[in-house]
């Protein structure tokens, strides 16, 4: 019998949702909690399902919202590109069709999937969440095991409530110190996936851990979780605490009453034992980060702002040094030329990285009594409409617009560009979102990640900034 | 799903390193409602190129692409398997797949094959310095061949017992049914609904 150790949050996780252990090779049977789903990636799934004529079987446990497609201006009218209708159109009938709650455009809780989740209180800790997208990462921020999956097994989730998986591996990412002012939970992230790569996280479920993730708000901590993706890990996780329980408590699906009791008994238990081995290991100084920006083409390829642009010559072996010189050439940069000189013509404050109320209030912060400069676009795009009408109550739309930013309706719009929001080829962003892959916002277009407070600055001066540039 | 214990055809060599799905298909692909017509937008940016590999002939006849390592990475779009198979692709070879574009792959049947760095940048050299080479990807012994050429090749062995047997996953899941139904009458009560009690089952 093996030695008993102590487990991790993510093993204790997985453990209270083993429907059944796979023999040899064969995968256990995991059961998930909570289905979102939204309108790209789930029309192949409902029509499978049609086919082999099975049912949604757990449909108290599904909820879908409108977001990839859906515009930010004009929303009462009809969706202009009649592809995009259609695809919204299928979701509204399948989810009529077997019974699964919708919140379509204009509804008041409408929103980017991993936005509304928690936001009504249906992302809690220790829950297993699943959605056909891969930054269903951020729900992990509560300590529940979320992670994106494809459409066939959008279909499975539909059809059984389980998915068949291999548990994942272990890693913590210690985050330790107090991160100074100006610094934020976007710079963490963009620094521990420029540590350990695009790929460094393959297999690997992150425990975010430490003093600097214990001080963070349940948003901020939404941020760090959301984009483990881009370290290559399935999921990104952080126990929950006191401040978790806060932000839960009162909110339309949170337990109540006993319930609630019971919930936060059970909860307090989901913490890494301190006896339990995590397989990797990385830490990262919160004391000694600045603000981060992106260079290239992958989340990986990020520096602190007072940098300057890289000299692929001297990066590491072959292989970077290519990549590097492909994610140049394609940004239009020169070795060598400081970041904070690179010019902008759009900014992108919004999407499930960065599009929370507190995102918006932190960039409001930063652009009271400000303009955007003349030669910059500035779209602020709610995460959720839930986001836009809280922020309208704190007046923020109004110090966006007096600013001269564009105050939209809530979706996932130019992090994407499934919607009309997209860059021109040529044009370069600073943005808020989560990927700088070649074409991401736009065909040709040029995207540099940066914080809600380096966009806000950065729509000011012109080039990329931080709030004490100004 | 079809069985495949084995396929031949001609290698496509792809000197790329994190080649991520918004590569694959850039999103404003993403929204036909059907698994099928998606071959237009595959590499879409890439393809106006001319010099781009699958301008060039035989390549454009390929059906195992050899990538560099981090294929897949990003989006969890599986759509980005049906635009490889809509072309044509039964393989990719790869040192590193993203995990959910691999378990998305094994799902639809496309053969993600992961080889060693030198043995991927061993076949690009084949495939350009002889354009048609055929390459096979043998399932049974885990083995790529081309010519002279032959590694092993890493594949999750429940994935290659799936794809070699052609099994739909939900029907496999299914047989544990009575296990699902006993598991779900033991969870906590404090778990979140989506729907009021009277709408749920």
């Amino acid at each position: 019998m093996a030695e008993k150790r102590g487990r991790t949050l993510a093993e204790k996780v997985w453990d209270q949702h083993t429907v059944r252990r796979g023999e040899g090779a064969e995968p256990d049977v995991l059961f998930i909690d909570l289905h979102l789903v939204h309108e790209v990636t789930s029309p192949q799934a409902f029509d499978g399902l049609r086919l082999a004529g099975r049912q949604v079987r757990r449909p108290d446990l599904t909820i879908a919202t409108e977001d990839h497609n859906v515009p930010t201006v004009d929303i009462e009218l009809p969706i202009a590109d009649p592809v995009s209708k259609t695809q919204v159109d299928t979701l509204r009938k399948n989810c009529e069709e077997f019974g699964v709650r919708l919140h379509p455009m204009g509804d008041a809780e409408q929103g980017i999937v991993h936005v509304i989740g928690p936001q009504l209180g249906l992302t809690q800790p220790g829950t297993t969440v699943v959605c056909g997208d891969s930054h269903t990462s951020t729900h992990g921020a509560f300590g529940a095991m979320a992670f994106g999956i494809g459409t066939s097994e959008v279909e499975h989730v539909l059809a059984t409530q389980t998915l068949p998986l291999r548990p994942f591996k272990t890693m913590a990412i210690n985050v330790e110190g107090t991160l100074r002012p100006g610094v934020t939970s976007k710079d963490i992230i963009l620094a521990v996936i420029a540590e350990i790569g695009t790929g460094g996280g393959q297999g690997y479920v992150l425990e975010y851990r430490g003093s600097a993730i214990e001080s963070l708000s349940m948003e901020a901590r939404m941020t760090i979780c959301n984009m483990s993706i881009e370290a290559g890990a399935r999921a990104g996780m952080i126990a929950p605490d006191e401040t978790t329980f806060a932000y839960l408590e009162g909110r339309p699906h949170a337990p109540q009453g006993e319930q609630w009791d019971d919930a936060v008994a059970a909860w307090r238990e989901l913490r890494t034992d301190d006896d339990a081995e995590f397989d990797a290991e990385v830490t990262i100084d919160a004391d000694a980060l600045t603000p981060f920006v992106t260079w290239g083409t992958n989340p990986g390829q990020g520096l602190p702002l007072g940098e300057n642009v890289p000299d692929p010559e001297q990066l590491g072996d072959d292989s970077a040094k290519f990549a590097a010189e492909k994610a140049l050439s394609y940004m239009d940069l020169e070795p060598g030329t400081p970041l904070r000189e690179i010019a902008v013509d759009t900014v992108f404050l919004g999407s499930c990285t960065n599009g929370r109320i507190e995102d918006l209030r932190a960039a409001a912060d930063v652009l009271r009594g400000k303009k955007v400069a003349d030669s910059v676009r500035m779209l602020v795009v709610p995460g959720s409409m839930r986001v836009r009408t809280t922020a309208e109550s704190e007046g923020l739309d109004k110090v966006f617009l007096d600013a001269g930013a564009e105050w939209r309706q809530a979706g996932c719009s130019m992090c994407l560009g499934m919607n009309p929001d997209q860059l021109e080829p040529g044009e370069r962003s600073a943005s808020t979102s989560n990927r700088n892959f070649e074409g991401r916002q736009g065909k040709g277009g040029r995207t540099h990640l940066v914080s809600p407070l380096v966009a806000a600055a950065t729509a000011v001066r012109g080039t990329l900034s931080s709030p004490e540039d100004l | 799903m079809e069985p495949i214990t084995e396929h031949t055809g001609i290698g496509v060599p792809l000197r790329r390193s994190n080649v991520d799905t918004d590569q694959i298909i850039p999103a404003v692909y993403l929204k036909r409602v059907s698994r099928t017509g998606f071959e237009d937008g595959l590499f879409a940016a890439w393809r106006g190129d001319e010099q781009f590999v699958l301008n060039i002939e035989p390549f454009d006849r390929g059906s195992v692409l050899v990538a560099g390592p981090d294929f897949g990475t990003g989006s969890s779009r599986e759509h980005a398997v049906w635009a490889l198979m809509n072309y044509g692709f039964r393989v990719v070879i790869s040192s590193r797949f993203a995990d959910i574009f691999r378990g998305n792959a094994g799902k639809q049947g496309l053969v993600a094959a992961e080889c060693g760095q030198d043995d991927v940048e061993l076949l690009w050299k084949i495939l350009e310095n002889d354009p048609g080479t055929e390459v096979t990807v043998d399932l049974t012994s885990k083995t790529v061949r081309a010519k002279d050429f032959s590694a092993p090749f890493e594949i999750d062995e429940y994935t290659r017992w799936r794809l070699t047997e052609g099994l739909d996953d939900i029907a496999l899941t299914l047989r544990h049914s009575g296990d699902i139904a006993e598991f779900e009458r033991n969870r906590p009560g404090h778990k979140p609904v989506t729907l009021p009690a009277a709408q749920s089952q």
